[in-house]
């Protein structure tokens, strides 16, 4: 075998060996504990602060609003798609206010006419002539837009 | 909160919750890029060597050179991406079989240690020996650290370093090839995006990669004999722009086809990639790409091997085209992952990206890795010159 094919043969093997080193010594512990991947990053995901509530727990509070909610066209729009994440809020309600978005601009997110969203799912308007200049709420109760 | 109502602004029509925000952003668009050159570079550097192409031998050593200075950073784009600066190195010691991105690890050292790395050092074994023996101090100990403490010149040891040096750049093309195939396999294989899902991915991405490399080889040759006040082979940049030519029209010939047969088969797809193509894509698909990186570049080299006017004139010519072509390739990975995730897999609806929209860094880290390349081979350059590697006389 020529020289250089020996020293490189060598350098290689020296090579892995710092390879598996660096594997034994800096391997994550959990490292395929249940796959290829670290088992203790599911506890860390777990343990993430929560963001949202479930509506009963706004109901809780709020009976009145949730109420109101269940018997309008609303009723499948969770008040946190229109208030905001509410964990911090449903916990310490007197330090953490939830936004409340009163400008036709959000309401028109989702009923402005959209040729490509399915017309009888969502009620579209046409948001320059729809009662132009006037908030959308002086009219229609967000909470209860239609009886 | 504020974020997410300033991206629902940019929406057009329905799109699912996961694909307002893009996940890749600027820097996955330097990853095939960076890796596309690399792939390039190399594959002259084996055409020359393999097919015994006398004319682009004053690229061999910069063009292999140059495939390890991009090599080096290839990786970095994906590491800085992640965002994860504390433990970015456990993806490197947790190798794994289980998905297709990991394979990558596997691809790029199987080319940066068995191909890349044997071939430069084959190649310059012999003058580092030679330039051990003539340096003092430090400089002396490196290179004889290089050299592996071989201090062998003899007529058989360098038949050795030629033969092996041969040996590997025959398992380099396909290696090469491997490459930058795989690069192209990772969007290819995404079955749930039709402008991903197409088995001539992997091909169109190793044909531009290809176009992109000579590009880039061809630029760097001119900078560095402008930088060396040294005289340009014109010659060499002659036989350099003419297999531009070829493989440019072969790629864009794949490409076409790839597109026609989209058009043709006009599945449920292809209304949505219409209106991204003919909308949002417009610029970057039909100026960038297409005008400026593709259609002019050929039609000026179509040009140039008919009637060839004064040199001056040429190398100008090549300096353009080589420029026009680096960025038209990179508008084509831009088209590829930005586009990619501009429209609803709903086929309903789009996203919008705008860069440094989202975190604020990709740009200034894009612009990084493409430049910290360049320093890497002016070192490379300054510790390996290819000018000053001794030539046999009766080669
Ligand atoms: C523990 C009882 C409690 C729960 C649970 C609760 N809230 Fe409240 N909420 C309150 C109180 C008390 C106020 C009045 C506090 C204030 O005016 O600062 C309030 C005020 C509000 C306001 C008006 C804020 C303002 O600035 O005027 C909104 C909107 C609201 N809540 C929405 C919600 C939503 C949505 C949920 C479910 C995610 C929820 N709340 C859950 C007790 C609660
Ligand atoms: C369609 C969007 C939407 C949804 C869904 C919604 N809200 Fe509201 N909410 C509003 C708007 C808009 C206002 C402001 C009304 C106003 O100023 O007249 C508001 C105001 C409130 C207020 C303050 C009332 C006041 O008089 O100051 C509370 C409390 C509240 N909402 C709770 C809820 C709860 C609880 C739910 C879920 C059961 C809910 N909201 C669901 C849009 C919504
Ligand atoms: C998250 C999307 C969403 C937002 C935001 C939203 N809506 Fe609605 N809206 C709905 C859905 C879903 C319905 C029930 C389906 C339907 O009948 O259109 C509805 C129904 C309605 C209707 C009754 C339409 C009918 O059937 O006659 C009115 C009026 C209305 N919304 C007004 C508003 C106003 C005012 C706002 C702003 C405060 C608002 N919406 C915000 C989703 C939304
Ligand atoms: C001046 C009062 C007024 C204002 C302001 C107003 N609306 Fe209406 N809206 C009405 C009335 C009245 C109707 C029912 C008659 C009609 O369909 O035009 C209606 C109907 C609707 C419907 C049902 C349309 C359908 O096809 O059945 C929707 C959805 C709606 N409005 C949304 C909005 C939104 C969103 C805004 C804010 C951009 C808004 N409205 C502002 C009075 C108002």
């Amino acid at each position: 075998m020529p020289l250089q094919v020996k020293r490189l043969l060598l350098a290689f093997a020296v090579f892995i060996a710092i390879m598996l080193v660096l594997k034994y010594f800096l391997t994550p512990d959990s490292w395929r504990e249940y796959g290829a991947y670290r088992g203790k990053a599911l506890t860390e995901i777990s343990g993430k602060e929560a963001k949202y509530v479930e509506m009963e727990t706004c109901a809780e509070c709020h009976d009145t609003i949730a109420g109101l909610k269940t018997q309008g066209l609303h009723v499948s729009v969770q008040c946190e798609i229109c208030h905001g994440p509410g964990y911090k809020h449903a916990d310490d309600p007197d330090n953490n206010d939830l936004e409340i978005p009163r400008e036709r601009q959000f309401c028109l997110r989702c009923h402005t006419k959209n040729m490509a969203s399915p017309q009888d799912i969502i009620k579209q308007i046409d948001a320059v002539e729809h009662n132009e200049g006037e908030e959308c709420i002086t009219c229609h109760n967000p909470h209860q837009p239609w009886l | 909160m504020e974020s997410l109502y300033e991206a629902l602004a940019n929406l057009d029509g329905f799109i699912y919750p996961n694909e307002i925000a893009l996940n890749w952003d600027l820097l996955i668009v330097m990853y095939p890029y960076i890796t596309g050159l690399v792939a390039g570079a190399f594959i002259l550097a084996s055409l020359n060597r393999v097919f015994d192409i006398k004319a682009l031998k004053p690229t061999y050593e910069i063009s292999l050179l140059t495939a390890l200075a991009f090599m080096l950073v290839a990786t970095m784009p994906l590491i800085t991406h992640l965002g994860q600066p504390l433990r970015f190195y456990e993806m490197l010691i947790t190798p794994h079989l289980t998905s297709a991105m990991a394979i990558f690890g596997f691809v790029y050292l199987w080319y940066l240690m068995v191909v890349l790395l044997l071939e430069i050092w084959f190649d310059y074994r012999y003058d580092m020996v030679i330039w051990s023996q003539q340096k003092k101090g430090f400089m002396k100990f490196f290179y004889k650290a290089l050299t592996l403490w071989i201090s062998d010149t003899s007529p058989e040891s360098r038949k050795t370093d030629e033969k092996f040096g041969y040996f590997i750049t025959v398992i380099g093309i396909p290696s090469a090839f491997l490459l930058h195939g795989y690069v192209g396999f990772i969007f290819g294989s995404i079955k749930a995006n039709p402008w991903w899902s197409t088995v001539m991915m992997p091909v169109i991405f190793l044909f531009s990669a290809m176009v992109s490399g000579i590009a880039l080889v061809m630029f760097i040759y001119m900078a560095i004999n402008y930088l060396r006040r040294k005289k340009t082979d014109i010659f060499c940049l002659d036989t350099i722009a003419k297999y531009l030519f070829y493989i440019l029209i072969l790629d864009f010939t794949l490409e076409s086809l790839d597109q026609i047969h989209r058009i043709y088969e006009a599945d449920e797809s292809f209304d949505i990639l219409k209106i991204l193509v003919r909308g949002k894509l417009f610029f970057t698909f039909f100026i960038m790409q297409i005008g400026i990186g593709t259609l002019i570049p050929i039609t000026t080299l179509g040009v140039l091997q008919f009637k060839k006017p004064r040199e001056r004139t040429r190398k100008i010519l090549y300096l353009i085209i080589s420029i026009f072509v680096l960025v038209g390739i990179f508008f084509m990975r831009w088209n590829v992952v930005i586009g990619g995730q501009l429209f609803s897999k709903s086929f309903y609806g789009f996203t919008s990206y705008k860069v440094n929209l989202i975190g604020g860094t990709d740009v200034s880290l894009s612009l990084l890795w493409f430049i910290v390349p360049f320093f890497i081979l002016a070192f490379l350059i300054w510790l390996l010159p290819p000018w000053k590697k001794f030539v046999e006389k009766t080669n």
